[in-house]
C-alpha cells in the first residue's frame, strides 16, 4: 500500500510512545546507571566504569548458565518447530473438528506459567503423578528432583507441551492462507504429498515460521517461571537458566552493579541473535529474488 | 485424510490434555486420597478444595486482583495501540521505521532485566502494590505486539474507504470510531486475546510489583506450602480455576484465532 507522507501522524503515535517510553526508557536508564557504579547505600555510590562488565563476562557461573540457556533454546527450537508443522498439517481444515482442535491446542498457551510448572511438578512425581508413576512402573528409574538428566528432560518436555501449540497455530493459519488453486495444480501434476509439502506448503509457511522461530527463541531465552516452580533450578544448578541467575543476583544477593551489567549483556544477546537470524533470512530472500 | 494422520493428531491431543486432566482429577480428591496412592479418577469425589478457595478471601481476592489488572492492561493497550497502528498503516512520518523497530525490541527484553528498575520506578511514584502498576508494566510487552497485529489488520483495509469517508464529510474521530473500528473488529478481538494471554500468564513482574492489595493469584499459589506440607488438593483446584478464564476467552475468539495468527508478514 502506498502511504502518504504526513508528520502529523505522530499525534496518533504519541500516547503509545509516551506510555512505552515511560515503562521502557526510564528503567533501562536506571539499569545503565547501576551498571557503571558501585552502590553502597542511597547516597554513596562510586563510578566504576566497565568494571562490572568485566567481572560479569569473567564469571564462570554466568558462562555455565549461558551455555545451558543456549542448549535449552536450541533443543526447544529443534523439537517444537518440526512438531508444530506436523501437527498443523494433520489438523482438520474445516467444520467443528477444526474449531475443537484450535481450542484444545490453545489451551496450554492460556495457563499461567506458574500453573504450568505446578501441573508438571505434580504430573512428574513418582508418587502422585501419572507420568512419573507410569515411567517407574515400566522400569525407568525416573526422578526429576534428584537426577540431572531427568530434570533437564522434564523441563524440555514441559516446554514442548507448553509452546508447540503456538507454532502449530501459526503454521495452521499459514496453511489456511494457501489458495486452493495451488493444490489443484499439484493434483493435476500427480504430485506426491511430500512434493506438495516441500514445494508448496513449506515455502508458503516461511514467513510464519520466521515469526515462530523468533518468538520461540526470544521466549525460551527468557524462561523463568516454569523451571522455577518445577525444579527451582536444581538439582544443583542443572536447570538454572539466565533469568533465574539474574533474579538471584538482583533480588537474592542485591548485587546491583553486576546484576545491572548482566542485564544489559543479556538483553544485547537476545537482540543480537534475533537480529542475526532476521537479517540472514531477509538476505536469503533477496538473493533468491535477485537470482 | 489418512488414518495415520488422525492417529497422530489424536496422540498429540492426548499428550496435551493428559497433564490438564491430571490436575482436574486431583482437584476433586481429598489430600488423603492424593497421597494415599495413585487413582485414575476421584474415588471420594469432593468439592472441598473449591469451597476452600471460594470462601477464603485471601484466595479468591487473588483472582479478582489478577482479572483487574488484566482488564486494565487490555483497555490501555487497545486505547493507545489503535491510533498508533492506524498511523503506522496509513502514513509515512519522520522516524516511523525506527520507532517501529524500537517498539519491537521491547518485546525482546527479558522481564527479569526490568524487575528491579520497575520496582523502584513504581515505588517512587507511589504505584507499588496497585493494579495499575502491574498493568503498566505488562503494557511494555503487550503494546508492541498489539500494534504489530493491528497494523497487519489495518493494512488489509483499502485506503479508498478512508478517503470516501472524508469526502462524505466524516471527521477523523467519527470515521475511526463508527466505520473503521467495526471493520477490523476481528483484529481487535485477536489483539485483546493476545494482551489477555500475556498479562494473565505472567508471574515474575506481577509478583514483584505487588505485596498485599494487588497480589495476583499466581503469587498466592506459590504460598500453599504450609506447615503440614503442600496442600495438593487446593493447589490443584486453584490451578484449574486459573485455566477457566483462558478457556472462556478462547471460546469467544475461536473463529478469529486462525486469521489472527496469520500476522506473519515479516
Amino acid at each position: 500500500m502506498n502511504k502518504v507522507q504526513n508528520n502529523r501522524a505522530w499525534w496518533l503515535v504519541l500516547p503509545m510512545f509516551v506510555l512505552v517510553a515511560f515503562s521502557a526508557i526510564i528503567p533501562l536508564m536506571t539499569v545503565v546507571n547501576y551498571s557503571v557504579q558501585d552502590i553502597f547505600d542511597q547516597n554513596t555510590a562510586y563510578f566504576v566504569g566497565i568494571e562490572w562488565y568485566q567481572e560479569v563476562l569473567r564469571d564462570t557461573r554466568l558462562h555455565d548458565s549461558l551455555l545451558r540457556q543456549f542448549t535449552f533454546s536450541f533443543s526447544v527450537l529443534l523439537i517444537e518447530i518440526p512438531l508444530g508443522i506436523a501437527v498443523a498439517l494433520t489438523m482438520p481444515k474445516k467444520g467443528w473438528q477444526s474449531s475443537l482442535c484450535l481450542i484444545l491446542l490453545a489451551l496450554p498457551l492460556l495457563i499461567p506459567w506458574n500453573v504450568v510448572g505446578t501441573i508438571w511438578q505434580i504430573f512428574g512425581r513418582a508418587d502422585i503423578g501419572l507420568f512419573g508413576w507410569a515411567l517407574n512402573a515400566i522400569g525407568v528409574d525416573y526422578n526429576y528432583t534428584a537426577n540431572t538428566v531427568d530434570a533437564w528432560l522434564t523441563v524440555l518436555l514441559m516446554d514442548v507441551w507448553h509452546w508447540t501449540p503456538l507454532v502449530a497455530l501459526l503454521c495452521y493459519s499459514g496453511l489456511r492462507a494457501i489458495p486452493d488453486a495451488y493444490y489443484q495444480a499439484a493434483q493435476i501434476d500427480r504430485a506426491s504429498s511430500w512434493a506438495i509439502f516441500r514445494h508448496i506448503q513449506l515455502p508458503r509457511l516461511k514467513s510464519v515460521l520466521v515469526l515462530a522461530v523468533l518468538l520461540r527463541f526470544m521466549d525460551s531465552f527468557m524462561i523463568y517461571t516454569e523451571p522455577f516452580v518445577l525444579t527451582g533450578g536444581g538439582p544443583g544448578n542443572a536447570t538454572t537458566f539466565l533469568s533465574q541467575t539474574l533474579t538471584q543476583m538482583a533480588i537474592g544477593q542485591f548485587d546491583l552493579g553486576p546484576a545491572a551489567a548482566f542485564s544489559l549483556v543479556y538483553f544485547l544477546i537476545v537482540l543480537l541473535v534475533s537480529w542475526l537470524f532476521f537479517t540472514t533470512i531477509s538476505h536469503m530472500e533477496k538473493d533468491k529474488s535477485d537470482g | 485424510m489418512g488414518k495415520r494422520k488422525v492417529t497422530g493428531l489424536v496422540v498429540y491431543l492426548v499428550f496435551v490434555l493428559l497433564p490438564i486432566y491430571w490436575l482436574l482429577n486431583m482437584s476433586f480428591k481429598t489430600n488423603e486420597e492424593i497421597l494415599g496412592g495413585l487413582t485414575f479418577w476421584p474415588q471420594h469425589f469432593t468439592f472441598d478444595n473449591y469451597i476452600t478457595i471460594f470462601t477464603d478471601a485471601s484466595w479468591y481476592m487473588g483472582y479478582v486482583n489478577s482479572v483487574t489488572y488484566v482488564v486494565i492492561n487490555m483497555v490501555i493497550t487497545l486505547l493507545v495501540a489503535l491510533p498508533a497502528a492506524y498511523a503506522f498503516s496509513r502514513y509515512k512520518f519522520v522516524g516511523d521505521k525506527h520507532l517501529f523497530f524500537w517498539l519491537l525490541t521491547n518485546r525482546m527484553a527479558p522481564p527479569a532485566v526490568f524487575l528491579l528498575p520497575f520496582f523502584q520506578l513504581y515505588s517512587s511514584i507511589g504505584l507499588f502494590d496497585t493494579h495499575l502498576a502491574v498493568a503498566l508494566a505488562h503494557c511494555l510487552f503487550s503494546i508492541p505486539l498489539a500494534v504489530w497485529i493491528l497494523e497487519g489488520f489495518m493494512s488489509g483495509v483499502p485506503r479508498e474507504i478512508d478517503e470516501t469517508a472524508y469526502i462524505d464529510g466524516y471527521s477523523f474521530g467519527h470515521f475511526f470510531v463508527r466505520i473503521f473500528i467495526p471493520m477490523i473488529r476481528s483484529g481487535i478481538g485477536v489483539t485483546a486475546f493476545f494482551s489477555f494471554m500475556f498479562s494473565w500468564v505472567e508471574l515474575l513482574l506481577a509478583r514483584t510489583l505487588t505485596s498485599v492489595d494487588a497480589k495476583p493469584i499466581s503469587a498466592i499459589m506459590t504460598r500453599t506450602v504450609g506447615a503440614a506440607g503442600i496442600d495438593w488438593g487446593v493447589l490443584a483446584a486453584a490451578g484449574v480455576l486459573t485455566i477457566v478464564p483462558g478457556v472462556l476467552v478462547i471460546w469467544f475468539v475461536r473463529n478469529h484465532v486462525a486469521k489472527g495468527f496469520a500476522l506473519g508478514r515479516v
